[in-house]
């Protein structure tokens, strides 16, 4: 019944299964939402979506998928406008210009002398266009259409004096976790990494289980141990700062603060562009108190998970070139650092605060990335999800 | 009998029908959202309006699924066992039940609320999947399987700190509360206190949203905590005026404590009232 509206929250990234989709057909066999658009709405986004993340998307799949059912004019305005002549058939994509060369036609009290005059002036359906009341053109009244100062006629809905349904509502927008993070979202995402294991030798009394264990035995002692309980991820963050970074400081420093408090083992150390032989701890030091990237790799073992942060954006000279450091001489290129680094941590990536479809246009960045084997990753829910997933393999 | 608004508690049209379905269904409900929007008390109203005794489940880190289901009492079997007590001879003196044991085995329907199943370790929502879905479980050590009289109304809250697994989250009806916006909070306020001054209510409710709209708040106070407060501001019987005034000194004492419960926050606050008077 719903196959294509599944099929389609499936192919914008909605994960729904075959279980979902049969208890949505159980709760409307056992009619729980009948003979409402809305209820059905939110019974379906109720069975189907388990995760508020996803909750736009499903609203723009739902919009798309089930346009008829809505395509009902609203009454106080448009009585007489016959349902036909709002039906949407096309939505007229406008490029930007067009969208400029529109012109806003004044107030809003203005707009609705202008329709009125509209209405008795027309006598037919009329779709397209740019004075009109249709669909998919360019006059402020109708819907589908694109005017600054529109009034959409046919999403109206005039009894609950809501200019557009629910789910054209996309209220959900901000949850979407294609959408920049918060310290807080970051946290949930970084906390996959930290994943508890039992390692290591027997080392603690498991008191329940020689309790358990000697009781079972009706009272001869039993002695049962443990490997002690701990948080085995271990990871070491290099912060990307200065020069093209300044955009992108406040999101690296709540992926810091997140950081700091969800491991127990985290080092962190800052670069300017590309890692060389120095790194630093404290940025008004950097000059003085640089730790030797060397040390580094001696200091940390290759259990470490090593993450960059930085923008990954300068000159190519800066990675392939020795003495192509923007701050100073360096004897080796930043490639043969990279290179080293990431022989040493085998499991190792790169956050990109940018946005990735960007990412084709800077050289460097592309460079960086088959340094890295590809595993750069977008500064976004999703991003760090992918990469927590390759860094705890 | 479905559930609907009551006296006491706003539930938006969305929240009715996720619990009706799930009701109907015989499907847990997991509720999600912002702390402080109702989320346990939901279950609460829930049981009330179906007419079930309500069974809460609170979780803590160190919950483990187990423990909804029995425990078996190893130490006082010991203890007895050295005393030479006679029960000591049959197991079943020692299995204690579980909050689950409790619902499943009630002589009539009943509401089970599993509160904040995300403090517990991740795997614990994959450990009660068999038990949620076919409402039975095995007891080993008494070798009798324990299956659910009537299945009950399971309603599961999560503050999202941890992500659930895919196969649980297939099985629940998933509900967001989103935070009530002001038409609903007005509504909200009127049903917890019926008898509190308009022109006090409509001054607090702009405070609120204020506050909430405060960039960089570290915690932005949500229903429970309007509700603690405007209950304090009857209780001191404070004018609308004070809550309109731009004095920091006025404005400051009656929300400290009831709404803003950080000093950051507070600090925030000070100087954004006092940067606004000066500008």
């Amino acid at each position: 019944m719903f196959t294509g509206f599944i099929e389609g929250l499936r192919k914008s990234g909605v994960p729904v299964s075959i279980t979902e989709h049969l208890s949505l057909l159980g709760a409307m066999e056992a009619g729980v939402a009948d003979y409402s658009v809305e209820d059905f709405y939110f019974l379906a986004r109720s069975a189907l979506v388990k995760d508020e993340r996803w909750f736009d998307r499903f609203d723009r799949v739902f919009a798309q998928h089930f346009k008829g059912l809505e395509a009902v004019a609203g009454e106080d305005l448009t009585a007489e406008l016959p349902e036909e002549w709002l039906r949407k058939l096309a939505e007229k994509t406008l490029s930007p210009e067009e969208m400029a060369a529109i012109e806003a036609l004044g107030g809003f009290d203005k707009l609705m002398e202008t329709l009125k005059k509209r209405l008795e002036e027309q006598k037919e359906r009329h779709q397209g266009g740019s004075k009109w009341i249709g669909t998919a053109g360019t006059s402020p009244f109708g819907a589908y259409g694109y005017n600054p100062e529109g009034v959409r006629i046919g999403q109206h809905e005039s009894r609950h004096r809501r200019a557009v349904k629910v789910w054209d509502r996309r209220e959900f927008r901000d949850l979407d976790d294609g959408v920049e993070l918060n310290t807080r979202s970051l946290k949930l995402a970084l906390r996959k990494l930290r994943r508890f294991a039992r390692e290591g030798a027997a080392e603690e009394l498991n008191l329940d289980g020689t309790i358990r264990a000697t009781a079972e035995n009706a009272g001869t002692l039993d002695l049962k141990f443990a490997p002690e309980r701990r948080n085995a991820m271990k990871v070491l963050l290099f912060l990307d700062v200065g020069g093209s970074m300044d955009d992108h400081v406040k999101a690296s420093e709540e992926l810091f603060s997140a950081a700091r408090s969800e491991f127990k083992h985290l080092e962190y150390f800052y670069f300017h562009n590309c890692v060389y032989e120095g790194v630093w701890k404290s940025n008004a030091r950097r000059r003085t108190e640089q730790t030797p990237t060397l040390e580094v790799l001696r200091t940390f073992g290759p259990d470490y998970r090593l993450i960059f942060v930085g923008d990954a954006a300068m000159s190519p000279y800066e990675i392939v070139q020795p003495g192509g450091a923007v701050e100073h001489w360096n004897a080796e290129s930043g490639q043969a650092w990279v290179e080293r680094l990431t022989g040493h941590f085998r499991r190792v990536a790169w956050l990109n605060p940018t946005p990735e479809p960007a990412w084709s246009y800077s050289q460097s960045t592309a460079i960086l990335r088959q340094l890295l084997e590809q595993r750069m990753y977008p500064m976004t829910l999703d991003g760090l999800e992918r990469m927590t997933r390759a860094l705890s393999r | 009998m479905p559930f609907a608004s009551t006296d006491k508690y706003i539930a938006s049209r969305d929240l009715e029908v996720s619990v009706n379905a799930a009701v109907k269904l015989q499907r847990p409900l997991l509720v999600k959202g912002e702390p402080g929007t109702g989320k346990t008390v939901l279950a609460q109203e829930v049981a009330a309006a179906l007419g079930m005794p309500l069974i809460e489940w609170h979780i803590k880190s160190t919950t483990k699924a187990q423990q909804g289901l029995y425990e078996y009492d190893a130490v006082s079997r010991l203890r007895d066992g050295q005393l030479g007590d006679p029960r000591v001879h049959d197991v079943a003196n020692y299995i204690v039940h579980g909050k689950l044991w409790e619902a499943f085995t009630s002589e009539t329907p009943t509401v089970v609320l599993i509160d904040e199943i995300d403090k517990a370790d991740i795997e614990f929502p994959n450990d009660l999947l068999l038990e949620l879905d076919r409402m039975q479980f095995y007891v080993y050590e008494t070798r009798e399987t324990i299956v659910a009289r009537q299945r009950p109304v399971v309603i599961i809250t999560s503050n999202n700190e941890k992500e659930l697994p895919d196969a649980f989250l297939r099985r629940c009806f998933f509900h967001y509360i989103r935070f009530p916006d002001r038409e609903t909070m007005e509504k909200i306020v009127a049903t917890h206190y019926p008898d509190i001054k308009a022109s006090l209510a409509r001054e607090a409710l702009n405070v609120f949203f204020k506050i909430r709209e405060l960039p960089g708040l570290k915690k932005k106070p949500a229903t429970s905590e309007l509700l603690d407060w405007l209950k304090l501001l009857m209780i001191e019987d404070l004018s609308p005026d004070v809550l309109r005034s731009d004095d920091a000194k006025l404005v400051i004492p009656p929300l400290h404590g009831a709404l803003l419960k950080n000093e950051q926050d507070i600090s925030l606050f000070e100087r954004l009232v006092f940067m606004s008077r000066r500008g």
